[in-house]
């Protein structure tokens, strides 16, 4: 065989696949993946996409429930009756459900009898005393129809006809600070992710900087046949976007997994004798489809977040 | 074997009009500030032509090769690859230059953790072809260079001499203007030493520009070439 010839031909032949080994391997990374440094960043990413998902799926949580009890609030007022003296209690409470009652929009109400309304007193002053002597506010819950009630004209109503008796209370000072602490909690979450973001960007500059160093040779010698810092850069992210999606689903499914447990938990621990405070803390300790995205989008960030920091470490690197 | 275009003037078969494919002028080197290593070091490499760079160990032919490959740049004076003046030159261009080059070094630089197929591919793989699209000329070269049994196999498994030709191999892949060999049959045996070295004459008889560094003699002497011989620190063309 000529040496020319051979030379020349290569240039137009393509040969079959059948002059390959079946086993040859033709096309791997060009910097190498499966190394200690590699395996140790996958866990780092994997950690930090649990602890963030998890923060993630706590606020969702916190977010649900406070939706929750805020829908069941506002559901709900309250006309408070004050005994006075020299006026029948009775004949407030029927006036003042009787003036609620005619409000358009109420869909029911329920005033509590006297004896209900001591009952409420009984966490806080015993069994067995008899509250007779004692001035007990009564209490009428009103519960809100479909419609928007005019809950200013109904107080108004109110204070015309039972001036210093009756008062309505909407529970807006309540349902503020109840939205005061849920909003801090989902914002102490995404601040959290933020952080854990942040930590990720920097575990994987310093692993770049280490895989650069580690593979200096192959970056020589890429440089050396012809590769330029962009296809350089690119072989680099592919790497790391690999280890970060892999680091990144490990960390998304421990998450998932542990909301799972928490959730069946939950259910289990609800039939107990605790369970209406764990229903009442926690809701049924769901993160629904918008918790499971978060998760999930968590886990891609952290991915894509591996690939560009990578990516850029290895750009300033190499310029 | 003659290898000469025209040997006497550096100049190609074209009569002169070509461009140097190398041009050094007074070109001075020194690491930090250390004493110089090159002083004063003027050629010409023509296009098409074939030359031999010899000296003893130590006298710099790894540095003037890395200078020709642009890996290091001149203390002084003027270096210009395929009529481009090197200094301040941008990566954008450096690359396109390189991608005009084929070396080979003294240690093989192939890459462990790929295969003989891969690391002789990479040329073609670097300038973003499919595998597809030069899956033949690999496995014929490989198969010239008589490592058709061995394209599989990782580069910590084949001995020096395989290395040394997968190195080879890998630098002519890209059928480049200029091939820079260093040492290129230190590792071979005389037979297949004379066998590679026919390689580079096929390739400089298709266009290609040779610089081969070598204490060789008897290989040198087996090609009518121009040489250039390095020491103390200064270059003495013959032929």
């Amino acid at each position: 065989m000529s040496d020319g010839a051979t030379l020349a031909r290569g240039k137009r032949r393509e040969a079959p696949a059948a002059d390959l080994p079946p086993t040859l391997r033709r096309n791997a990374p060009l910097v190498p993946t499966d190394t200690s440094a590699g395996r140790a960043l996958a866990a780092v990413i994997a950690i930090l996409t649990f602890l963030a998902a998890l923060c993630a799926g706590g606020a969702e949580i916190v977010a649900t429930s406070a939706a929750q009890w805020q829908g069941s609030v506002a559901q709900e007022v309250t006309i408070q009756v004050r005994p006075s003296p020299g006026r029948d209690t009775d004949a407030d409470v029927a006036k003042a459900a009787a003036l609620a009652s005619a409000t358009p929009g109420i869909a029911a109400t329920r005033p509590f009898t006297k004896a209900e309304s001591e009952r409420l007193l009984e966490p806080w002053l015993g069994t067995g005393l008899d509250l007779g002597d004692l001035p007990v506010p009564r209490l009428i819950t009103v519960r809100l129809g479909s419609g928007t009630p005019d809950l200013g004209d109904l107080r108004r109503r109110l204070a015309e006809s039972l001036p210093g008796v009756a008062s309505l209370d909407d529970h807006a000072l309540w349902l503020s600070r109840l939205s005061t602490m849920a909003n801090t909690v989902v914002g102490v979450g995404v601040a959290i992710v933020g952080l854990v973001l942040v930590a990720t960007g920097l575990a994987v500059t310093f692993a770049t900087r280490g895989a650069m160093a580690g593979n200096r040779e192959v970056v020589e010698v890429l440089h050396f046949v012809g590769a330029d810092a962009d296809f350089i850069a690119r072989e680099f992210q592919r790497r790391f976007f690999r280890l970060g999606l892999r680091g990144g689903a490990i960390g998304a499914a421990a998450a998932l997994a542990v909301i799972g447990a928490g959730g069946a938990l939950a259910r289990v621990w609800r039939a107990g004798p605790a369970g209406d405070e764990i229903e009442a803390l926690f809701g049924g300790f769901a993160i629904g489809w918008r918790g499971y995205a978060s998760v999930v989008l968590i886990g891609v960030i952290a991915s894509v977040v591996t690939a560009v920091v990578s990516r850029l470490t290895v750009r300033r690197f190499l310029d | 074997m003659d290898a000469r275009t025209d040997r006497g003037t550096g100049n190609s078969l074209l009569g002169g009009m070509d461009e140097p494919v190398v041009r050094f002028e007074n070109v001075g080197m020194r690491y930090g500030v250390g004493p110089e290593v090159l002083s004063d070091i003027s050629f010409t490499i023509a296009p098409h032509s074939f030359q031999f760079l010899t000296g003893p160990s130590g006298a710099g032919k790894t540095t003037l090769l890395r200078l020709i490959l642009l890996s290091v740049r001149p203390s002084r004076g003027l270096v210009s690859v395929f009529g481009e003046e090197v200094s301040g030159i941008s990566s954008g261009a450096l690359t396109s230059l390189r991608r005009r080059m084929g070396v080979v070094f003294q240690d093989f630089r192939l890459l462990d953790h790929l295969t003989t197929y891969e690391n002789v591919a990479l040329p073609l793989r670097v300038q973003g072809r499919a595998e597809t699209s030069y899956r033949a000329e690999v496995v014929e070269l490989l198969r010239w260079v008589g490592l058709g049994e061995r394209m599989h196999v990782l580069p910590p498994l084949l001995s020096g001499g395989e290395k040394q030709r997968a190195a080879i191999a890998r630098a002519l892949i890209a059928r480049p203007e200029l091939l820079l060999a260093d040492e290129p049959t230190g590792n071979v045996d005389p037979q297949l030493g004379r066998r590679l070295l026919r390689l580079f004459v096929e390739l400089n008889r298709l266009g290609t520009s040779v610089l081969i560094a070598t204490h060789d003699f008897a290989l040198m002497d087996l090609v009518d070439a121009r040489r250039f011989v390095l020491g103390n620190n200064r270059l003495r063309i013959e032929g």
